[in-house]
């Protein structure tokens, strides 16, 4: 669905194009793999949240072709990935770092997880340690007994 | 005049609202049986005023009345009839139109069928839909009026957005609004509720099948918005955890488990004030989408409008609805008292676990939601969230979901034992872990989410079998499938809904792990192979659309000599609008799709072709739909029925005495 609003923004420039293109694919499959699976983590600026992978957009194609451009110049995964970093910042990485204030990103959910458990298991302690609730009296139950049998008529 | 007259019903449908919000609250709390005997007329009323105000809508959509505002910049003389009607909820305010009418539906429903329920609690719950109905029209009629006429009509119109052109638009929003605005049900029974400081397994049992509802419909809408851009955008993704994505799950993954609390206030009358807060909360979050949606603050390709004076509109109707509930929770939540009793392994804690971990993921999906805005406002810092980090921070939930689910579902309820209930199981494990070293060998270990994915869906669906089989106890095969039909209908509901959700596992694991794709440049003529097919690029030609023309490619798909599929995926231009669609070719099948897209001609000679073998994406839907049967069949109970049943007939003894 959001790619149906991402062309939505980019078509008043172009008619679409598919995103990766025959002509800037390598011919080494090894390095176009490593090529496809970096570009998938990596963010087309101009339509955001999607990645260089999917984007029709022409900048998503320069980025395609100077990452494997990159990737073909010998460079590693990490260093090519930290030259289009060091090029276009941090908001280029679909998958945020675990630098300063992202740690609260990634720990939100473990943290929040074992709090969650601790408060379930201490109510469920309580719970189970509660006295249940007293049965019914003969008197009440006779009366349940009469109310039911009232309503079926 | 037809439009003078939607626009006079919208506003007279606010000035009820605003009565209706006030007027019976009143009369709850002084017990005037006049006042709160209002509720009910005036949500009927409302919800016909605003369906007359949707119908003049709609006409001029129908009738292209270009003196209207937002007819000439959606929709145009040669739009296709289907989206000339789909054309009145593609755009903001038509969309908002769609919303309160769902919303006003709701209360007119809750005033039909509430006949049953206590009369000051039915004066509340109208009185809060009233005033989350008065907010909404309010933000309409201020900000968002789609009744606003041009001193100089225009010719035509600017047609609407080529990509929203598509049957997709015509049931996708419907049904993804009828289950945001449900849950305003829930939240409106968690509101009144709480003003009485009353919580029983009456009010359990009133609550969920409007829960059940609003989920139901929410899940249809997901499944079909994510089937809309499978088909739509060319390449067979399905979802992408965009932020609007993200406002629709959020409100999924809470009423879930709303869904699942609500039945231990209803059977065992505990968990109540948690019950309480996700009811609260459910309703919080389809704000909260409301607000994701509505304002573009959170900066998606998604908005259609990034009006800050709408953004703050929202931001202070959620303040004020979600503020105050939460408010009103804090101050009455300790009178609501708990009396069943369960021990440490018993349903309920299997339930517990369940709300734990659907609470806890729809935690971490709203954090990298809004974390980009966190950054940026607090430490400048300009970041992105995307798929990455929700797949890894949300999957495991998901997998603790399915292994925990069958157990969970056959645990009795207040003490279990364990060992007792885990025994049944071993068959099913055995079936698991076959299934997961088949999928390992077939695929040859390309990876390890694959096998996996194959095991929970396997032991999901195994489990649900297992328990079926368990529940029609012991005898003859023809006796044990007698009892097997009587079962209840929610047995059946939530078997069926539990086997969806291991169904929509196995899909999205194939899906996403063995898909096969394959880029090219293909003459005409050429053929080439895509796993087991060979295709070939047969012929292109130009064909003429209603307010389109296309460029449609012609291609042969053939196994071993015999042909499989003649496939026609298209490339359309809306001079219009001046915008161009991909229009994919899909062959589905129940073993997997054939997906096919064609692109621009080449410099070189010969056209762009992408294809794809997309193995299993039709059970993604099918899991989805099931769960979807699962939420019908429940809510078709004998219980939700008897109650109904139970007054009629005590109306007639009044009337016979």
């Amino acid at each position: 669905m959001k790619r149906l609003a991402a062309v939505l923004a980019l078509a008043l420039l172009a008619t679409p194009a598919l995103a990766v293109r025959p002509d800037e694919m390598l011919p080494d499959p090894g390095l176009e793999a490593r090529a496809r699976a970096l570009s998938q983590g990596l963010r087309c600026l101009v339509c955001r949240n999607e990645s260089i992978d999917d984007s029709d957009a022409d900048l998503a194609h320069d980025l395609r072709v100077l990452l494997r451009s990159r990737l073909t110049a010998g460079d590693s995964d990490e260093q090519a990935v930290a030259y289009i970093v060091a090029r276009y910042g941090e908001f280029v990485l679909l998958n945020p770092t675990t630098q300063g204030a992202n740690l609260i990103l990634w720990g939100a959910g473990p943290a929040a997880l074992l709090a969650g458990a601790w408060l379930a298991l201490s109510v469920t302690r309580r719970r189970a340690r509660a006295p249940e609730a007293a049965a019914l009296s003969p008197d009440d139950q006779a009366k349940v007994k009469a109310l039911m049998e009232n309503t079926r008529v | 005049m037809i439009v003078e007259l939607g626009h006079y019903a919208l506003i007279l449908a606010f000035v009820i609202a605003t009565l209706q919000a006030i007027l019976p609250m009143v009369g709850a709390q002084r017990r005037d049986q006049v006042l709160m005997a209002l509720a009910g007329p005036a949500a009927t009323s409302q919800f016909f005023l605003i369906a007359i105000s949707f119908g003049a809508l709609t006409y001029a959509f129908v009738t292209s009345d270009f003196s209207l505002r937002l007819v000439v910049n959606n929709s145009h003389t040669l739009k296709p009839m289907l989206y000339k009607v789909a054309g009145v909820w593609g755009n903001h305010e038509g969309s908002l139109l769609l919303w309160v009418l769902a919303l006003s539906f709701y209360g007119a429903l809750a005033h039909w069928f509430g006949g049953q329920l206590p009369a000051r609690l039915k004066a509340r719950v109208l009185a809060v839909q009233g005033a989350i109905g008065s907010a909404f029209l309010a933000f309409m009629l201020w900000t968002s009026n789609p009744f606003l006429r041009l001193a100089s009509p225009p010719m035509n119109g600017h047609d609407l957005n080529p990509l929203l052109q598509d049957p997709g638009l015509a049931f996708h929003p419907p049904f993804l609004y009828l289950g945001y605005v449900g849950l305003s049900m829930a939240f409106a029974f968690a509101v009144a509720a709480l003003i009485e400081g009353r919580v029983d397994a009456a009010w359990g049992r009133w609550v969920r099948p409007w829960t059940l509802t609003a989920w139901l419909f929410l899940t249809i809408g997901i499944t079909m918005g994510s089937l809309w851009a499978y088909y739509e955008l060319g390449w067979g993704g399905f979802w992408f955890w965009d932020p609007v994505e993200n406002a629709s799950f959020m409100p999924w993954l809470i009423a879930t488990a709303l869904l699942h609390s609500a039945i231990v206030v209803e059977k065992r009358e505990s968990l109540k004030a948690w019950t309480i807060l996700l009811a609260i909360l459910a309703f919080g979050f389809s704000l909260v989408g409301t607000f994701i949606v509505r304002s573009g603050v959170i900066t998606s390709v998604h908005a259609f409008a990034s009006d800050p004076t709408r953004g703050v509109f929202v931001l202070a109707i959620l303040a004020v609805f979600v503020g105050g509930a939460l408010t009103l929770f804090a101050l009455r939540a300790g009178a609501l008292e708990a009396k069943g009793v369960f021990a440490m392994v018993s349903r309920e804690t299997g339930l517990v676990v369940n709300n734990l971990l659907l609470t806890v993921s729809c935690f971490v999906v709203f954090i990298g939601t809004i974390w980009p805005l966190v950054a940026e406002i607090l430490w400048n810092r300009a970041l992105s969230v995307g798929a990455p980090f929700f797949n890894a921070a949300f999957m495991p939930f998901a997998i603790g979901l399915a292994i925990v689910l069958p157990i969970g579902a056959v645990l009795p309820w207040k003490r279990a034992d364990l060992g007792r209930a885990l025994k049944p199981f071993a068959g099913a494990l055995a079936l698991t872990v076959a299934a997961a070293l088949l999928a390992y060998a077939v695929t040859g270990g390309v990876s390890t989410l694959g096998p996996l994915g194959v095991a929970l869906a396997v032991w999901l669906v195994a489990g649900v079998a297992m328990d079926l089989w368990q529940r029609c106890g012991r005898g003859t095969l023809a006796q044990r499938l007698g009892r097997l039909a009587r079962l209840p209908r929610a047995d059946w509901g939530r078997a069926m809904a539990h086997a969806g959700f291991g169904v929509a596992i196995f899909g999205i694991v194939s899906v996403t792990t063995w898909a096969v794709e394959d880029i090219r440049v293909v003459n005409v003529g050429e053929s080439y192979d895509l796993g087991p097919y060979s295709v070939q690029l047969v012929d292109l030609s130009d064909q003429t659309g209603p307010n389109y023309t296309a460029q449609v490619a012609e291609l042969r798909v053939t196994k071993d000599g015999a042909e499989v599929a003649v496939m026609h995926p298209a490339k359309r231009t809306y001079p219009i609008a001046g915008m161009a669609t991909n229009e994919a070719a899909i062959r589905p099948g129940i073993f997997g799709d054939i997906y096919l897209v064609v692109g621009d001609a080449q410099d070189g000679g010969g056209y762009a072709v992408r294809s794809y073998l997309k193995p299993f994406a039709l059970w993604l839907w099918l899991g989805g739909l099931m769960m979807a049967l699962g939420g019908t069949l429940s809510l078709s109970d004998r219980r939700f029925r008897v109650a109904a049943g139970a007054r009629r007939s005590s109306n007639i003894a009044v009337a016979a005495e």
